[in-house]
C-alpha cells in the first residue's frame, strides 16, 4: 500500500510541476510578429533537413515519441534523441546548468509558457523569427501565441496548450439539483447547496495553487505583472484582482473549499466519490481524468468556464508548453525544422491523436476534431466546449519574468488565507511583495 | 656531522616510512580530498559570490554572509528546528532509555522479539516512513479521517500549522527511539555482570542498580546519541519535504534550514545563497555538537 502510494505521489508531484503551474509569458504586445528578419529560408531548412544530422531533443510529453518516430521515417537523415531530463522544475534546472556549462545543451527543450521569459530574459533560447516563425501568425490560438512572445521576438512555437473549462459531475448535480453555473455567483450559490445538502461533498477543492489562482485573476481581467525588459510590477491591488479575491474568499470563509490538494489520492479520489464536484482547469484534463480516475467514467462533463458578468465570453490559459531551441545549439535550422514538424505539420496530428490538447487553429477548428466523443463524458463532444475556450482567452496578460521562483513561494504567503484568518487579498499582496524582493535581488527594476 | 652508520640508516628508514605511510593513505585521501574537501571548498567558494538574472556575477565577500544572519526566514527556520530539538530529542531519548533499560533488565518475556519490532523503523526508508504517517494523518481519508468517522468525534487535523511540527515529531522519535535504543542497549551489555551482582549483595533493589550503576554507564552512549540526535534535528529535511506535498499551507519553503537551502537552490536559482545557508548551518551544528561532546566527555571522566 506505501508503495503504490509513493508511486501515486510522486507522479502527482510530477504533474503538478508539469501540468497546473499556468501559462503563459508575454508582454502582451504580440501577434503583430512579422517575420522581422528572416535569415534562414523555408529552402535553407529542406536543405538541412535534406543534409540529415543528429538532434537531441529533452522533453517530458508523453506523445512526442509517436512524433519522433514519424519525423525520422519522413527524414531518414536525422536522427532524433528524445531524452526524459526530468519534468518541469527538473529540466529547467539540468537545462540552465547545461548551458551555464556551454556543454551537453540539447537542441530543443520543451519549455511551459510560464517559465519561458526566464530563459528568453537570458537570450539562452533563440529568436526564432530568424527562422521565419512571425509568419506563423494566425496558426496558432491567441493564448499561446501571446505566450511565446517577448516583445516583437519568438522564444518558442506553442506544443500544446489549456484554455480553461468548468469540469463538473453530472451524477452529484443530477442528485442535488444543482443547474450547471454560468457565472461566478451562480457557482458559489451551488457550492452553498451542495455543501448543505451533503455535508461531505465540496464544489471544487483549494488549498492554494499559484497557477489556478493566477489563471482565475487573468479570466477576471486582472494584469498584476506589468513587463518590460527588464522594469516589472507587480500590483494585486487591481480591480480583476479584486473580483477574484471577494468571490473566492466568499468560498473559503463558507468552508465551501474541500481542503484537499490538487494531484494528491486524496483528490483523485474525491474526484472519484463525488466528494469534490467540478473543477475549472485546463483544456488537458480530460486525458487525465480517464486515466487517473477510471471510477468517474461516464459521470463528468465539460462546460464553459464559468463568467464574471452574465453572458460574458471571457476564460483564461491555465498550463501548457512551448518548444524552444537553445541559443547554444549546434543545428539550430535542423532543431527549427524539428519543431516545426512537431507543432505545426504532421506532429499536430500525431499528437492530438494520441490524446494532446493542441495549440493549433486548424486542428481546433477541425471538424473531426470537434465532434469526436467521448465514452468517459458520456458521449459529449467535450472539445467543442474547449475550442471554444481556446478562441476566448482574455489578451494582454504576462507572467513575471522570474515565475517559477514566484510559484513556488506561493503557499508561504497566499497559502495562510487557508488555514489562517488572514484574507486572500492580504495573502496575495505579501506574495507581491515576496516576488519584489526576489526581483529586487535578482537585478530587476521594480515599479 | 654523520655520527654513525645506524643513525643515517635510521634517518633513512624514518623517511621511507612516513612515505609508506602516505603511500597507504593516498588513495583515501585522494576520494577523501575529492568527495568531501572539494565540495566544501566548492560550497564556500560559491557563497563568496553573487548571480543576478540581471547583472551577471559579482563577487561579494561576507556579503551573503552578512545577509543570512539578517535573513527572517533563516531564523525562523532555525528556530523552528531548535524548538524541534529541545522538545523532540528528550521525549525520544528518554522512551530510548526506558525500553534499553526495561529489556536490559531480563524480566521481558521476548525480549528479542520486542527489540527488533522496536528497531524495525529504523530499516524504513525515511521517505517511506513518512508517506504512510502521512496517509495516516489523513483527515478525510486516513487514520485520523476513519477515527472520526466511526467515533463520532472530530480529532484536531495533525498536518495544521499548528501541530504539524508536533506530528513530525512524532514520525522522526517513531523512526529513530529504536535506533537509539540499540546504542544504550549495547552500552549496558558491556556493564560487568559482577558489579550487579556486588550490588545485589549489598542489598541495591532494580531502581538502585539503575541510578548507581547502569546510568553511570550509559554517560558516553547517551552523549553519543545526542550528539547524533542534534544533528539530525538540525538537518531535517525528508519528513517536511514530502509532508509539504500533502500540507503544502503547513510547510513553508523555509520551514527548516535544509528545506530553506533547498528552495533557494532549486526554485530560486540561488546557489551562491543556498550555499550561504548550508555553511552557516554547518558551523553552528558543529559548535552545538562540540559543546555538548565536551560536556559529556568531562562528566564522563
Amino acid at each position: 500500500m506505501t508503495m503504490t502510494r509513493r508511486r501515486a505521489l510522486l507522479l502527482g508531484a510530477a504533474l503538478t510541476l508539469s501540468l497546473t503551474a499556468a501559462a503563459c509569458g508575454s508582454s502582451g504586445d504580440a501577434g503583430s510578429g512579422t517575420a522581422a528578419s528572416s535569415t534562414v529560408s523555408d529552402a535553407d531548412l529542406q536543405k538541412a533537413l535534406d543534409t540529415g544530422g543528429t538532434l537531441t531533443v529533452w522533453a517530458w510529453e508523453p506523445t512526442l515519441k509517436d512524433v519522433v518516430a514519424g519525423f525520422q521515417a519522413k527524414y531518414p537523415k536525422v536522427k532524433v534523441n528524445l531524452v526524459n531530463a526530468g519534468t518541469g522544475n527538473d529540466q529547467y534546472t539540468a537545462l540552465q546548468n547545461a548551458i551555464k556549462a556551454g556543454s551537453g545543451v540539447p537542441d530543443v527543450a520543451q519549455v511551459e509558457y510560464y517559465a519561458l521569459p526566464q530563459f528568453a530574459l537570458a537570450k539562452s533560447v533563440a529568436d526564432l523569427n530568424a527562422f521565419g516563425a512571425g509568419k506563423l501568425n494566425g496558426t496558432f490560438t491567441p493564448g499561446p501565441w501571446n505566450a511565446v512572445h517577448v516583445g516583437e521576438s519568438v522564444y518558442g512555437l506553442p506544443m500544446d496548450s489549456g484554455p480553461m473549462a468548468l469540469f463538473y459531475n453530472k451524477d452529484v448535480f443530477d442528485k442535488y439539483g444543482l443547474t450547471v453555473p454560468a457565472t461566478w455567483d451562480e457557482y458559489v450559490a451551488a457550492a452553498e447547496k451542495l455543501h448543505k445538502a451533503d455535508p461531505k461533498a465540496y464544489i471544487a477543492n483549494d488549498t492554494g495553487d499559484a497557477g489556478f489562482t493566477t489563471s482565475m485573476i487573468w479570466q477576471a481581467g486582472g494584469k498584476p505583472y506589468t513587463v518590460a525588459g527588464t522594469d516589472v510590477g507587480v500590483n494585486f491591488g487591481d480591480d480583476g484582482t479584486r473580483k477574484f479575491t471577494a468571490t473566492w474568499q466568499k468560498l473559503i470563509d463558507g468552508k465551501l473549499l474541500a481542503p484537499v490538494t490538487s494531484w494528491s489520492d486524496a483528490w483523485y479520489k474525491g474526484l472519484g466519490d463525488g466528494s469534490i464536484a467540478t473543477l475549472v482547469i485546463g483544456a488537458w484534463m480530460p486525458a487525465n481524468l480517464e486515466s487517473g480516475v477510471k471510477t468517474g467514467s461516464g459521470k463528468w462533463r465539460v462546460a464553459p468556464m464559468p463568467q464574471w458578468e452574465a453572458g460574458g465570453k471571457a476564460t483564461a490559459e491555465n498550463g501548457g508548453s512551448s518548444l524552444a531551441i537553445p541559443e547554444a545549439g549546434a543545428n539550430k535550422a535542423l532543431a527549427y525544422a524539428f519543431v516545426k514538424y512537431a507543432n505545426v505539420d504532421e506532429g499536430v496530428k500525431t499528437r492530438v491523436d494520441g490524446g494532446a490538447f493542441p495549440a493549433t487553429t486548424a486542428q481546433l477548428q477541425d471538424t473531426a476534431f470537434q465532434n469526436k466523443e467521448f465514452p468517459y463524458f458520456g458521449g459529449q463532444k467535450v472539445n467543442e466546449v474547449l475550442a471554444q475556450s481556446a478562441a476566448q482567452v482574455v489578451t494582454g496578460w504576462s507572467y513575471l519574468p522570474f515565475q517559477v521562483y514566484a510559484n513556488s513561494v506561493f503557499n508561504d504567503t497566499v497559502g495562510k488565507a487557508y488555514t489562517s484568518a488572514t484574507t486572500l487579498q492580504d495573502g496575495l499582496k505579501a506574495w507581491q511583495d515576496a516576488s519584489v524582493k526576489y526581483g529586487q535581488e535578482q537585478g530587476f527594476t521594480i515599479k | 656531522m654523520v655520527s654513525g652508520h645506524s643513525n643515517v640508516r635510521g634517518a633513512w628508514r624514518t623517511q621511507d616510512r612516513s612515505w609508506i605511510g602516505w603511500r597507504f593513505v593516498g588513495p583515501f585521501m585522494a576520494v577523501f580530498a575529492l568527495v568531501f574537501l572539494a565540495p566544501i571548498a566548492y560550497s564556500i567558494y560559491l557563497s563568496l559570490f553573487r548571480t543576478r538574472l540581471i547583472g551577471g556575477t559579482v563577487f561579494v565577500g561576507a556579503g551573503n554572509y552578512l545577509d543570512v544572519l539578517r535573513d527572517p526566514q533563516f531564523w525562523s527556520a532555525f528556530t523552528r528546528v531548535a524548538v524541534f530539538l529541545v522538545v523532540q530529542v528528550p521525549i525520544m531519548l528518554f522512551l530510548a532509555l526506558l525500553i534499553a533499560l526495561a529489556i536490559d533488565s531480563g524480566r521481558l518475556y521476548g525480549s528479542a522479539f520486542f527489540r527488533i519490532a522496536v528497531f524495525l523503523p529504523y530499516a524504513v526508508p525515511a521517505v517511506v516512513a513518512t508517506l504512510m504517517w502521512g496517509f495516516m494523518y489523513g483527515t478525510r481519508f486516513g487514520l485520523i479521517g476513519n477515527i472520526n468517522q466511526a467515533l463520532g468525534v472530530s480529532l484536531p487535523d495533525p498536518l495544521s500549522p499548528g501541530l504539524i511540527l508536533a506530528s513530525i515529531g512524532n514520525i522522526v522519535t517513531w523512526e529513530y527511539v529504536g535506533y537509539n535504543m540499540l546504542i544504550l542497549y549495547s552500552a549496558l551489555r558491556v556493564v560487568s555482570p559482577s558489579l550487579y551482582e556486588a550490588a545485589a549483595l549489598d542489598g541495591a533493589g532494580q531502581l538502585r542498580i539503575i541510578w548507581a550503576i547502569k546510568l553511570p554507564a550509559l554517560r558516553g552512549a547517551l552523549s553519543i546519541a545526542t550528539i547524533f540526535s542534534i544533528i539530525g534535528s538540525f538537518q531535517l529535511f525528508n519528513e517536511p519535504s514530502i509532508l509539504k506535498a500533502l500540507a503544502p499551507n503547513s510547510i513553508t519553503t523555509y520551514f527548516t534550514p535544509n528545506l530553506y537551502a533547498y528552495s533557494l537552490s532549486f526554485a530560486g536559482q540561488r546557489f551562491d545563497y543556498s550555499a550561504t545557508v548550508a555553511i552557516v548551518m554547518g558551523v553552528i551544528t558543529m559548535v552545538i555538537a562540540y559543546l555538548v561532546q565536551l560536556r559529556g566527555t568531562r562528566k564522563a571522566v
